[in-house]
Formats: C-alpha cells, sequence, structure tokens
C-alpha cells in the first residue's frame, strides 16, 4: 500500500498541487485521474521520487520514503516499476537488453536466468522474437507492453504507468489496460495509473481519485463515478457524447 | 555564478551512488570506442592538412637567406606540439564529441530516459557521465598524440614534395633543439580539456528540459561552453607552466 500525505508542490508562483492527501491499495489498480494540466504527471513523480514535494510524505507500506536516506531511497526505489508515457525504452540497447537492464544493474543472475526471466516477461505482455529489435523498429503499442516487460521484470511490489495508453488506438489501448490490470491482481502489486481516458477509467478504476486544478475533489471507483454529483468530475467523466446518453439513460 | 557552482554540484553528484566495477567496466569501453576510435579518422585528416598547411605557409613568410630552411620544420613541431594538437583539435573534438554528448544525454532527458534510470534507483548522472569523462581522459591524450604525429608527417610529406625543403632538413628542423617538456606540456593540457569538454557538455545535457528544439540549443551551448573554457585553461596553464 502506498499513502500520501499533504503533498503540495509549486513551480515558482505556480501551484501544481495543493495537500493531497491519500492511500493507493495494494492488489488493486489505483488511477489518478483528471484533465491536462491539473497536476497528476507531478504528483506521480512526487511519489516515485521524481520530483521532491513543497510539503508532505509518501509512505511505501509504511517507510517514509520523502524523509529517507539515500540508501533507503534507493532500497525503496528497487521496488518499484515503472511505465513512462513514451515507453523511455533505452535508444542504445535492443528490446532484450531493455528488459534485461533492471536484472543487470540490481541483480547477480546469471546471463541464462536472465533471458529465462525477459522471456517469460515478453511472454507474459504477448511479445514473442523481438528480442534482438531496437526500440526504433518496433511501434508505439509495442513499445508500451516493452515498457510493462521492463517495468515488472524484476518483481516490483509497485508498479507505476503515466498515461500508458497515450497516443495509441482504442484497441490496443484497451489491451495495454487489461495487461495492467492483469498484472496487478497476478502479481498482487499495488499499481497506481495516471490518466485522462475514460475508457480506462471505466475498465480498470477499481479506486480512482479526481484531481481538479491541484485539488483532490473526489475518490471512490469506477461504479461510483457516474453518480458523483460533483459537477467538477461530471463534466469531465461526461464529456462525449457517448457518456452523456449513457448519463440520460439512453444507452 | 549560479550554473558554476550547479556545475559543481553536478560533478559531486558523480561520485555518489555509483554502480558496481564491472558496469563502468563495460561502459567506459564502448564510450571509449564512441569517443576515440570513432574520431580517429576525422583526427587524422585535419592535423595532417594542418601540418602541411603550416608548413608551405612558414615557408612563405621565411623570405630571409639568412634563416636555414630546417627551421621551417621547427616552426612546425613547435606549433604542433604547442598549441596546434591540443588546444586546436580539442575545439574539434568539442564540435564532434561534445555536441553528441550534450545531445545524447538531452535526448535521454527529454524522452523520460534518464526519469527510467533514476526509478530504478540509480544515479543516472554518475552511470550516463562518469563514463564519458573516463573514457575522455583515456581517449584524447591519445587522439592529441596521433594528431601530433600526423601534423609532422604531412609537414614532411608536403614539405619534400613541393621542394620546400629536403627530407634531412625537414627531420634536422623537427630535431633541433628539441624539449621534451613541450610534449608533457600537451599531454597536460590535453587531460585539462578532455575533462573539461566532456564534464560541460554533459552538463549541458543532463540539464536540458523541453523538446527536440532545447537539445539542439544544448548542444550548441555545449560547443561553446566548452571551447570557451578550453581557451581559457589554454592561457592559464601556459601562465602557469611554461
Amino acid at each position: 500500500m502506498i499513502k500520501i500525505n499533504s503533498i503540495s508542490k509549486s513551480f515558482k508562483d505556480k501551484t501544481v498541487l495543493n495537500s493531497i492527501s491519500g492511500e493507493f491499495d495494494k492488489g488493486k489498480c489505483n488511477l489518478i485521474i483528471g484533465a491536462s494540466g491539473t497536476g497528476k504527471s507531478v504528483l506521480l513523480k512526487c511519489i516515485v521520487g521524481l520530483l521532491p514535494p513543497d510539503s508532505g510524505n509518501v509512505y511505501f507500506d509504511l517507510r517514509n520514503f520523502t524523509e529517507a536516506d539515500k540508501e533507503m531511497k534507493s532500497e525503496i526505489r528497487r521496488e518499484i516499476g515503472m511505465l513512462f508515457q513514451g515507453g523511455a525504452l533505452f535508444d542504445s540497447k535492443n528490446v532484450e537488453e531493455n528488459i534485461m537492464f533492471p536484472l543487470d544493474i540490481l541483480t547477480k543472475m546469471s546471463l541464462e536466468e536472465k533471458r529465462e526471466r525477459v522471456n517469460f516477461c515478453l511472454k507474459r505482455v504477448g511479445l514473442e522474437q523481438v528480442n534482438k529489435k531496437m526500440p526504433s523498429e518496433i511501434s508505439g503499442g509495442m513499445k508500451k507492453r516493452v515498457g510493462i516487460a521492463r517495468a515488472i521484470v524484476n518483481n516490483p511490489n509497485y508498479l507505476f504507468c503515466d498515461e500508458p495508453n497515450s497516443g495509441l488506438d482504442p484497441q490496443t489501448s484497451i489491451l495495454i489496460d487489461e495487461l495492467i490490470l492483469e498484472i496487478t491482481h497476478e502479481f498482487d502489486i499495488t499499481t497506481v495509473v495516471v490518466t485522462h481516458d475514460m475508457n480506462s477509467v471505466m475498465g480498470i478504476g477499481e479506486k480512482i481519485m479526481f484531481l481538479y486544478k491541484g485539488d483532490k475533489l473526489w475518490e471512490g471507483s469506477n461504479q461510483e463515478i457516474m453518480s458523483s454529483g460533483l459537477k467538477e468530475l461530471d463534466d469531465f467523466v461526461f464529456t462525449n457524447k457517448i457518456m452523456k446518453n449513457l448519463k440520460a439513460g439512453k444507452i | 555564478m549560479k550554473a558554476f557552482g550547479k556545475y559543481i554540484l553536478f560533478l559531486g553528484s558523480l561520485f555518489v551512488r555509483r554502480e558496481t566495477f564491472m558496469t563502468y567496466y563495460k561502459l567506459v569501453f564502448e564510450e571509449c570506442i564512441q569517443i576515440g576510435v570513432r574520431s580517429i579518422f576525422l583526427f587524422v585528416l585535419v592535423s595532417t592538412f594542418m601540418g602541411a598547411v603550416t608548413t608551405v605557409q612558414t615557408a612563405y613568410n621565411m623570405v630571409s637567406p639568412l634563416i636555414p630552411r630546417f627551421v621551417i620544420s621547427q616552426v612546425v613541431r613547435e606549433m604542433t606540439i604547442l598549441e596546434l594538437a591540443p588546444t586546436i583539435m580539442a575545439i574539434i573534438f568539442a564540435g564532434k564529441v561534445g555536441s553528441s554528448m550534450a545531445g545524447g544525454i538531452g535526448t535521454m532527458r527529454i524522452t523520460e530516459q534518464i526519469d527510467a534510470l533514476e526509478v530504478m534507483g540509480i544515479n543516472s548522472s554518475s552511470y550516463l557521465v562518469l563514463p564519458k569523462i573516463i573514457a575522455s581522459l583515456l581517449m584524447y591524450p591519445l587522439l592529441v598524440i596521433v594528431s601530433g604525429v600526423c601534423a609532422l608527417l604531412g609537414g614532411y610529406l608536403v614539405g619534400t614534395l613541393t621542394g620546400v625543403l629536403t627530407p634531412t632538413e625537414y627531420v634536422q628542423g623537427v630535431r633541433f633543439g628539441f624539449q621534451e617538456f613541450g610534449v608533457s606540456f600537451a599531454l597536460i593540457k590535453s587531460f585539462v580539456f578532455a575533462f573539461l569538454i566532456s564534464s560541460i557538455s554533459s552538463f549541458k545535457g543532463y540539464y536540458t528540459h523541453g523538446g527536440a528544439l532545447e537539445v539542439g540549443i544544448a548542444s550548441t551551448q555545449a560547443v561553446t561552453s566548452s571551447v570557451i573554457a578550453v581557451l581559457l585553461a589554454d592561457y592559464f596553464l601556459a601562465q602557469l607552466l611554461l
């Protein structure tokens, strides 16, 4: 479980996050949603330590990550897997080397064991026979899958995904969402997904945190989101015709 | 001053939370190939022509019959060892290797590859930059030696083929009044320049933010700042050591 306590973050005069608190449950797909520019990615970066919060604390299973020393931070980070928006695959390494990289750095496994683990992860994300391909030779959806494979290769306790289906077609987006949900349940990890995609919200949002202009306005599940009664959330959720008709009971 | 302070802190960050020796060993070798081996052709080409042109121009300016012809190659030797091989080549090194370092690291920054390293618990600055600096310190002095030899050979070829001076005169001039400290001075300079170029270029790349345009700007700034630092260091080293 990950707990955040009064996280605030400003850039110069602009307040991006205003005292955000909440919990992300283990074995669940926890979503941070909101319109563009509401601070979702900044919150995610504060949680994983890529940005230091101005105030507040982040706890990984009761371990205070924000105030931890470098050793402890490094230890916690080694339990984290992260899928970045563009995949963030290393251009100079092929698919196999990319996925193997955390194992090279963080473990003392033999090359054979590492290869076995890489192939298992590739198979798990539905990719095979791409080991020797370079990132520039594979599609956006495949990059995301490789990114997921790299994120789970080291058996993380926490999985973070920053807009996992941005730039993907609807069909591939659903596949990626389903994959994230399956992996979360299969490995019983705490998954936090930042998204503004309503398909993701409805498909995998077991626990949802809604951000609006740097504030947390609502928390609940995808079952409850339709009847929140909160204007800002309704404006976000019911933007397209299908969702409006769904709310009006026409579908 | 703020940027200088940031640069000093950046240098300090290279030596904390390092990875294993073997990790750096492999990376340094890869960088040596990238920085050193792939620069040899350019260095050989430029320095050979540099030596040739220096010979022709020195001969053109030596009009007095009282000055012996071997002085031409003596001048070529002194210019090559003291300035052309370490300093002018440093400017070329900054243009080729420095901009590539800044561009490469800058691209890794804007495509979140550096963030990916940090999330894995890896000190990204140490992992990415330290091998580049070590490889530069290993390879640039070697490139300077190659460059010096090629410049002297270029001078020899042009000098003898055009009849400016005989092979014996050229060799006599190269050996006349030779001081070993000149080579030591060139090597000291090459170590300093290699460190400045690789660290400044990496620094510029590491703190890139934005998009492709900013990566281009970072590459340009890396070359500009490196060249200024090299020229300043050249002056101070000359004052200090000569």
